[in-house]
């Protein structure tokens, strides 16, 4: 099992404790790895709306470098694999528009894509290449007794033309995960819906009331934490939480705090396999996450 | 097959005031969809359920209610498919609406929101002649944004208008960009100016929920992003959610990649009350290692990028 690994923006920038711990989990696990250690940025569907040929092209280069080495390719962020994995099925199934955007591509780059690529983020790799009983083995330190709340975000579930892994409308592959660590999987409104980070830095308000509204409905069903396959989500809910807070308790009361640790998917799996969570880059976080690992300990 | 539906009731007038799940058993096959389940109920079972719907074939949008959780038109939907699905079939009224009774709801922030637009072509002189092929030639250019039902669907699933009920919202925004695209129109730029403002086109989050639910995939959010094109074509390129797209590509453009010190950087350069908000969480996330040092050389594969711009601007 080799992937052609993309860690994105992200995962090597604000986030580096995404990647830290992703090369944990699949060194642990036996995943092997080629990192595109000189990858480009998806462009998160930013650049798209600026100029979409370029949108397509940046990404074009991503395939046609994992095709050269044959590989498929992981994504680790809920984003990437939304815009990465769009485009990629748009460009095998519009051979018009793959011809156009190769003619660019092979100019600028000489590297041409021919549409043989598979993207797939770790989440799934997880559940279905890999597989829940071939993981089972690895968890060594079963998160007994935690409650964890999934958060999928959006860009991993729709629109469902560009991921169709997950039914978008009731999607199990977190839950999955979860419940082979050896945790509960928590139900609560909001699983499914956005973060607010895309609007952070223009219309502040917006995101942090959803912020709020997100983190709030884990806590009441009584999550000690929040698990993301997105990076951006994890950015949103975890640095603007404090914020959110404050939102939270203009309409629960001051005595209703949030305090809740947002954990990267590959850091609860790496938490499950008994790494220390100064090897999956816990200090990165801005909300505490000493009162999940105690009680995980 | 025997099936049980469970239906959101409430009648303000009637004694239980607040809204309350009642289920109903019955018989239903492959043909059955919700909205002949519920008109079933409401022949045999109990004829004060309240509902709305006409035309039984995805035309009219008035029989848009939330079901298992999600917009859907009552006349569109399998019953059987539904609980294959989910395993259950819950049925509820439209989400963020007030609720009248049952299943209907005041559609009137919907109404409001699309008359906020001005729905309708705006010309000096109705009478001039208008040739008849600029009208054959929009068709490609409306993208699918004139197939709009006004069922409602995506307005109650907008994550921006659960945060912001003042958010024109989807279906509004989509229309105004079916007038946009009309050549017959005279106040285009006054119109896209407007939307420019809070509440208007920079105020969508990008949750993808309204392509997603859309009966008649008309697909607002990509119109909405059309309008952010438009906008900056024209120069209107001064609010902080235009200079997240121009900056964002900037970046990218430079470094091959996304610097996330820079780009807020950039995006607010100048505008010293942001900036002075910013600084706390900057110092915090600086703390923890989350700021990228803007100063460090471009990481590797930048210049395989900066051909790819150049390659796109010739
Ligand atoms: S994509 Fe934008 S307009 Fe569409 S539902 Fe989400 S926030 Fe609302
Ligand atoms: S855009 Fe689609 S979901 Fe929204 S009101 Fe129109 S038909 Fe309904
Ligand atoms: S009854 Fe007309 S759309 Fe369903």
């Amino acid at each position: 099992m080799k992937y052609a690994y993309y860690p994105g923006c992200a995962g090597k920038g604000a986030t580096p404790e995404l990647h830290q711990s992703t090369m944990k989990v699949v060194n642990g696990l036996g995943i092997e790895v080629h990192e595109l250690d000189a990858f480009n940025c998806c462009g998160a569907g930013v650049i798209s709306e600026a100029d979409p040929d370029l949108a397509y092209t940046l990404n074009a280069r991503t395939l046609a470098t994992a095709e050269a080495l044959h590989l498929d390719i992981m994504t680790v962020c809920g984003t990437c694999q939304g815009v990465l994995g769009g485009i990629n099925k748009k460009l095998q199934k519009d051979k018009s528009l793959r011809k156009r955007i190769n003619l660019g591509l092979q100019k600028s780059t000489g590297l041409t894509y021919n549409g043989t690529v598979k993207v797939k983020h770790i989440q799934w790799i997880l559940v279905k290449d890999f597989g829940l009983e071939a993981l089972k083995p690895f968890i060594s330190n079963p998160l007994t007794d935690v409650s964890i709340a999934p958060f999928y975000g959006c860009y991993i579930l729709r629109p469902e033309s560009a991921t169709g892994f997950d039914d978008w409308e009731n999607p199990q592959s977190l839950e999955k995960l979860i419940k082979t660590m050896g945790a509960y999987p928590v139900e609560y409104d909001g699983r499914t819906k956005c973060c607010g980070f895309p609007v952070f830095l223009e219309k502040e308000k917006i995101a942090t009331e959803l912020v709020a509204n997100r983190v709030g409905s884990a806590k009441k069903a009584g999550a000690d934490a929040m698990v993301t396959p997105c990076p951006l989500c994890h950015m949103g809910l975890d640095i603007y939480q404090k914020d959110a807070e404050k939102i939270h308790q203009k309409k629960e009361g001051l005595s209703h705090t949030l305090d809740m640790p947002v954990l990267h998917l590959p850091q609860l799996l790496g938490l499950a396999m008994g790494y220390s969570p100064e090897s999956l880059g816990m200090k990165h976080h801005l909300m505490p996450t000493a009162p999940l690992i105690q009680k995980i300990h | 097959m025997r099936i049980t539906i469970k239906i959101q009731r409430f009648n303000p007038e009637s004694e239980i005031k607040k809204a309350h799940w009642v289920d109903y058993t019955l018989d239903a096959g492959r043909e059955t969809t919700v909205l002949l389940a519920l008109i079933k109920i409401k022949e045999e079972i109990d004829g004060t359920l309240t509902f709305r719907a006409s035309c039984r074939a995805s035309i009219c949008g008035s029989d848009l209610m939330m079901i298992n959780g999600i917009q859907k038109l009552a006349c569109r939907t399998s019953v059987l498919e539904e609980i294959s699905r989910h395993g259950k079939l819950q049925v509820g009224p439209m989400d963020k609406m007030p609720v009248i009774k049952d299943l209907v709801v005041d559609m009137d922030p919907f109404w409001q929101k699309l008359k906020a637009v001005k729905p309708y072509v705006e010309r000096q002189n109705d009478d001039a002649p208008v040739q008849s092929e600029t009208l054959t030639n929009i068709q490609e250019d409306l993208e699918n944004a004139d197939a709009c039902i006004m069922c409602g669907a995506c307005l109650s699933a907008c994550n921006s208008f659960e945060a912001s009920s003042d958010f024109l919202g989807p279906a509004a925004l989509a229309k105004a960009y079916r007038i946009q695209v009309d050549p017959r129109d005279e106040m285009r730029i006054d119109r896209l100016t407007a939307l420019q403002e809070d509440n208007g086109i920079w105020d969508c989050v990008r949750c993808v929920y309204c392509v997603q639910v859309c009966p008649k995939d008309v697909a607002p959010m990509e119109q909405i992003v059309r309008l952010r094109r438009l906008s900056i074509a024209a120069n209107m390129t001064e609010s902080i959610g235009a200079l997240h797209i121009t900056k964002f590509t900037e970046v990218v453009g430079e470094e091959g990649r996304l610097n996330e010190t820079k780009l807020p950087l950039l995006m607010t350069w100048g505008n010293f009350k942001k900036m002075f908000q910013m600084i706390p969480l900057g110092i915090k996330m600086l703390i923890h290692g989350k700021s990228p040092n803007p100063f460090a050389d471009p990481p590797a594969g930048h210049k395989a990028v900066r051909a790819i711009f150049k390659g796109r601007k010739k």
